[in-house]
């Protein structure tokens, strides 16, 4: 006899409400071919709610308007992956863009935006190699943000488990600028004085003021539908400085995506606002 | 794309710890050898040069420490990156290490993505 295949808990209707849930507060699509990482994600969230199973959460979701638990569940469903210096070459890049653009306008502060920066290591990243190349240029204005409350939080506290902060961390660059903290190390608060953490969503919020020489957006829009994806582009290219770039993943690309940005022509691999795309009324450019 | 195996020398005492790092290692495609102690790990460099250590601090007959300044002292024919590999945490034993001529520090315990960076920062990966 054959043993009976343990019942799937979880209807697919349940599933639907809280993918739903994401994407609109986010726009990052769990297509039915991930839907399986709803119910990984969420395991520790219905332990510590005292809930047996995504069809009772589902229902409290749709319930009442509980904003706290919304905002809990899309938390625990976002892909918060990162590290120091992630594809080394390509942070390497930009401090090389930063610095040619430091040298043509000398006085100028650059403007970063680390548009999805999640808990924060690549706008440390660029902050501490920033730093070390440009000793005499004026401190640059990095400015990041994330959807998530929660990662923003954890980004502010510049605090880092032993593994986080060994991955891709060059030694003496961690005890140059983390200091031990318990089990954990902390970000030095010169280091975090250089970063402006924000929450923000891509998706729905305007872009931030001002206009930026370089705008990491770094997988990220990975899982955003085709119009989602195009409107951000737009938001983004908007937002950069006539000479500016945008920064993509390294599997992440423009083609096809958005008419509004291009292969920049003087940094490999980045993008560039087109020639013929009106950039943004300088209002409070 | 052809590319020579490099050699790793793990020096630790602990067999279980070697095993966890030669498993790690030869998923990176490196080719590994290993050593129980400091001594062990000078005789094994002095009879063929790795290209990288990944060395242990606390080990009986040589510490990580001897071997590595003893290393450092001798005239080998290349000098191999030495990714120091230890549960000591504190800045006095990194700055240590580094004074002596380490290259690069993990901190037990060490997953994958960990020594993979570690050894991507030596360029060794
Ligand atoms: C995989 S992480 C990437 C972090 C970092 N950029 C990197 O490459 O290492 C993606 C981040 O994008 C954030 N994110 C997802 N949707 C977003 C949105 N609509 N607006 C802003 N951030 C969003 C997530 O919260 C997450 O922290
Ligand atoms: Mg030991």
């Amino acid at each position: 006899m054959i043993a009976p295949v343990p019942a799937d808990t979880t209807s697919a209707g349940a599933r639907n409400v809280i993918a739903a849930l994401l994407e609109r507060h986010t726009g990052q699509q769990i297509g039915a071919g991930r839907a399986w990482r709803i119910d990984s994600a969420l395991k520790p969230l219905l332990r510590a709610h005292g809930l047996d199973t995504l069809d009772q959460l589902a229902a409290g979701l749709l319930r009442d308007g509980d904003a706290a638990l919304k905002a809990e569940v899309v938390d625990a469903l976002l892909n918060q992956e990162s590290s120091f210096f992630r594809d080394f070459g390509v942070i390497e890049q930009i401090g090389i863009a930063a610095s040619q653009m430091q040298a043509a306008h000398p006085s100028r502060r650059l403007r970063l935006w680390s548009a999805g920066c999640s808990t924060g290591q690549e706008p440390l990243s660029i902050a501490m190699l920033l730093d070390e190349m440009h000793r005499d240029a004026p401190a640059p204005d990095i400015c990041a943000t994330d959807v998530s409350a929660s990662a923003i939080q954890r980004a502010r506290s510049g605090r880092f488990s032993q593994f986080e902060v060994q991955r891709g961390l060059a030694i003496q660059r961690m005890i140059r600028w983390f200091e031990p903290a318990g089990d954990d190390w902390v970000a030095r608060p010169e280091l975090l004085a250089r970063v402006q953490f924000r929450r923000h969503n891509l998706v729905v919020d305007p872009a931030l003021p001002g206009r930026f020489d370089i705008i990491l957006c770094r997988n990220v829009l990975f899982y955003f539908s085709p119009p989602v994806r195009r409107q951000v582009f737009a938001t983004l290219a908007g937002a950069l400085r006539p000479g500016g770039v945008i920064v993509l993943g390294a599997s992440e690309t423009v083609i096809g995506q958005t008419d509004l940005l291009e292969p920049s022509t003087a940094y490999r691999g980045f993008y560039q606002a087109r020639a013929d795309t009106p950039l943004r009324a300088s209002a409070h450019g | 794309m052809c590319r020579v195996t490099k050699t790793c020398l793990v020096v630790d005492d602990s067999k279980v710890i070697r095993k966890v790092a030669r498993h790690i290692l030869e998923g990176l495609a490196f080719t590994v050898r290993e050593a129980a102690d400091g001594r062990e790990a000078l005789d094994a460099c002095l009879a063929e040069v790795p290209d990288v250590v990944l060395l242990d601090w606390n080990m009986p007959v040589m510490s990580g420490m001897d071997f590595l300044r003893a290393l450092r002292d001798s005239d080998l024919p290349t000098r191999p990156k030495v990714v120091f590999c230890t549960t000591e945490n504190g800045m006095a034993y990194i700055r240590a290490a580094i004074e002596a001529g380490a290259d690069e520090y993990v901190m037990k315990p060490f997953d994958r993505e960990t020594l993979e960076s570690k050894l991507q920062l030596v360029g060794m990966h």
